[in-house]
């Protein structure tokens, strides 16, 4: 099999001192910004992401997605400890995991939730270890038509499977796309919508919109809740991991039912948080004691995390082979990708071997390495967070602050990174999805492209979307998607007696 | 900002969501108009190479703005119904109590450099929020700014804003 080749090779690319070093840097930092409430995965990687230019690409996004693994373990130490959810994927982890830190099973709880988000990742790797290449040759046949009808699909995706009112996601997802327009028109050299403004002239980069949108944003929610830390001891000692790793396997079918439904979430633009929900929901209604979830179930900590990080890993395979990234943080990774000037999509298997399956490999290896830092640095991170948020905060957003100003050394970025900061507080309170926006500002100008060059093969024509069954499937099923919530509410409607309000349609 | 009492709310004062609902949805149809008037300006139509610059963003904007129309209107047709808690006043004040250092920072940076602003930023909170002694807030708002300066500017070669003070030091 070729790919096994492929993998060994990536292994000697990642297994070189350097980058396991920057595996560990990466994977201790992931895990710092998931346990801070205010930084999050996609955030964390938005600041850090100027610092790697100077990088090889290799090890930059070696050290990028350990980061990404890091806070992915990361959110489950603030879960369990302190019920509070360091990351959105992590509120699952709270409903059990806190509760059993009350009953003094911290430690268990904690085991449980690395190890199966260990498992989950290890699930996702494989998928993409053998399934990336087979996407990639596929979609190596791909036009311009069928790479807008896959964005299509993404975007549509967004509007069928959230939970926030579809007019909601539509609007967050064309003021992205209106964001990505501003500036100079690639093809014809115009200015668009600058006003004369020069430093609106390079556009507006989605860094300083993730670090606004997710870690300014945050703070101010954050604040409003007025936090304060009040957490419990743990201590992990070996002999308790041993135990809780033997009572493990009876939760296999827990484990298998997580991953797929984290695999098929992190592929299709689910995400990782909807992803945890989902697994915990099903967790709860096929267990035999459904009224034990919430009181401190271990199976209420398996599920989400499982599913959060298959989610999570496996939203990096159409990132890589389409170019098209499956949560808000592979959308900064491919953000990082064209900065590097690497052209995600299929020819990436093809131009940049070292590259792709050096990262494949290092998924392996980090994730093993991630476990291995968790299982031994609990106790550290739990005393961490006995810090005040009063030193946090204003020290979250100096970092910041410094991440917008290191993009293009712009103090005009630090003034929108303060607006975006705003707008996320404002867009979270009001319920418009903040992922859709941020996908929308890094791929409207690959969207665009592949929309026009469509245009331009078919002289205008919209029918070039449906000329043959390959397109014509994926925009079928792209507004299958888009009409989702329509169909829900209209089956409410019809089933309900007519003084009843219409619920709305949850797709999820 | 959106200081509109919530009058029919009993429990405590509140800010209702109606008028920031109405505020956000108003401003994204603003943005549509922008959108929308700038490609009709550089050519929403067909060139004789092609799409013209204004061709995909005309859509873009259209669609914005029966989104965001579509939600100004509901918030505008439900005025006189329900209206449902925005945010506690104390917890907009709480906001409000991070919002306003954090922009007097942003400005502050242009004025006295990253490092000076920094300082400001975080002895502020501690002293204002976290009630710290004048030790432990000198403590930390000189050690942050400084493993900044190492990793930052030393470790990764980033060169940073800086103001008069780093200048007199002649950094």
């Amino acid at each position: 099999m070729d790919e096994i080749g492929n993998l060994l090779h990536g292994f000697s690319v990642a297994l070189t001192l350097p980058n396991l070093g920057f595996m560990l840097v990466g994977i201790t930092l992931g895990v710092l910004i998931g346990v801070l409430p205010g930084l999050g995965g996609a955030n964390g990687i938005a600041i850090l992401l100027p610092l790697t230019l100077s990088m090889n690409p290799t090890t930059a996004i070696i050290m990028l997605s350990c980061i990404y693994w890091g806070a992915l373990f990361g959110g489950a130490i603030t879960s369990i400890l302190f019920n509070i959810p360091g990351e959105p994927w992590s509120v699952a982890t709270t409903f059990d995991g806190y509760p059993m830190a009350q009953q003094g099973r911290a430690a268990q709880a904690l085991t449980a939730a690395f190890t199966s988000s260990f498992v989950g990742a290890l699930f996702a790797v494989v998928l993409i270890t053998f399934l990336a290449p087979l996407l990639a040759k596929f979609a190596i046949r791909f036009g311009p038509a069928e790479f807008f009808a896959v964005q299509l699909l993404t975007f549509c995706s967004f509007v069928g499977m959230s939970k926030e009112p579809p007019a909601k996601v539509i609007a967050a997802m064309m003021l992205g796309f209106a964001l990505a327009a501003v500036g100079m028109d690639s093809v014809t050299g115009q200015l668009r919508m600058t006003y004369g403004y020069p430093p609106l002239l390079k556009g507006f980069d989605f860094l300083i919109a993730v670090i606004g949108l997710f870690g300014i944003g945050e703070i101010l929610l954050t604040m409003e809740e007025g936090l304060a830390f009040k957490g419990k001891h743990a201590k992990i000692d070996p002999k308790v991991v041993w135990s809780t790793w033997k009572t493990l396997p009876r939760h296999w079918l827990t484990f298998l039912r997580s991953t797929a439904i984290g695999c098929w979430m992190g592929i299709t633009p689910g995400g990782a948080t909807p992803a945890s929900f989902m697994s915990y929901g099903i967790a709860r209604r096929m267990s035999k004691e459904p009224d034990s979830f919430g009181k401190g179930q271990i199976e209420g900590v398996l599920a989400p995390e499982t599913a959060a990080h298959a989610a999570g890993t496996s939203a990096l395979l159409p990132m890589l082979t389409l170019g098209i990234p499956g949560s808000p943080t592979a959308a900064v990774l491919l953000g990082g990708l064209l900065i590097w000037g690497l052209q995600p999509g299929p020819m990436l298997f093809v131009e940049q071997k070292d590259f792709v399956w050096g990262l494949i490999a290092s998924m392996y290896l980090g994730n093993i390495v991630g476990l291995f830092v968790v299982l031994t640095t609990v106790p550290f991170w739990a005393a961490m967070l006995r810090i005040p948020f009063s030193v946090i905060a204003p020290v979250i957003v100096v970092i910041c602050a410094i991440g917008a100003y290191t993009v293009h050394s712009s103090m005009f970025d630090v003034v929108l990174m303060l607006v975006f900061g705003v707008l996320g507080y404002l867009f979270k309170k009001l319920r418009y999805p903040l992922a859709p926006l941020v996908l929308a500002l890094v791929l409207g100008d690959m969207a665009e492209a592949s929309f026009r060059q469509s245009m331009l093969i078919s002289q205008g024509s919209l029918s070039i979307f449906w000329s043959n069954g390959l397109v014509g499937g994926i925009v079928g099923l792209a507004l299958v998607m888009l009409c989702w919530p329509l169909l829900g509410t209209v089956k409410s409607w019809l089933q309900r007696p007519p003084p009843a309000a219409p619920a709305e349609g949850n797709a999820s | 900002m959106e200081e509109n009492p919530g009058p029919q709310d009993a429990a405590g004062p509140s800010v209702g969501s109606r008028w920031p609902e109405a505020i956000v949805s108003a401003l994204l149809v603003g943005v549509a108009v922008l959108v929308i008037t700038d490609s009709l300006r550089v050519g929403n139509g067909w060139a004789d190479d092609g799409p013209q610059s204004g061709y995909f963003p005309f859509y873009i904007g259209l669609i914005l703005l029966a989104s965001s129309g579509s939600v100004l209107i509901g918030t505008l047709l439900k005025w006189r119904g329900e209206n449902p808690v925005f945010a506690e006043r104390t917890q907009l004040a709480s906001v409000l109590a991070v919002l306003v250092p954090m922009g007097v920072y942003v400005g502050g940076i242009a004025w006295l450099g990253i490092y000076v602003a920094s300082f400001l930023l975080i002895a502020y909170f501690m002293r204002r929020h976290g009630k710290y002694g004048w030790t432990a807030t000198g403590a930390v708002s000189v050690a942050v700014p400084l493993v900044v300066y190492a990793v930052f500017e030393r470790w990764f070669l980033v060169l940073l804003p800086k103001g008069p003070l780093e200048s007199l030091l002649g950094v």
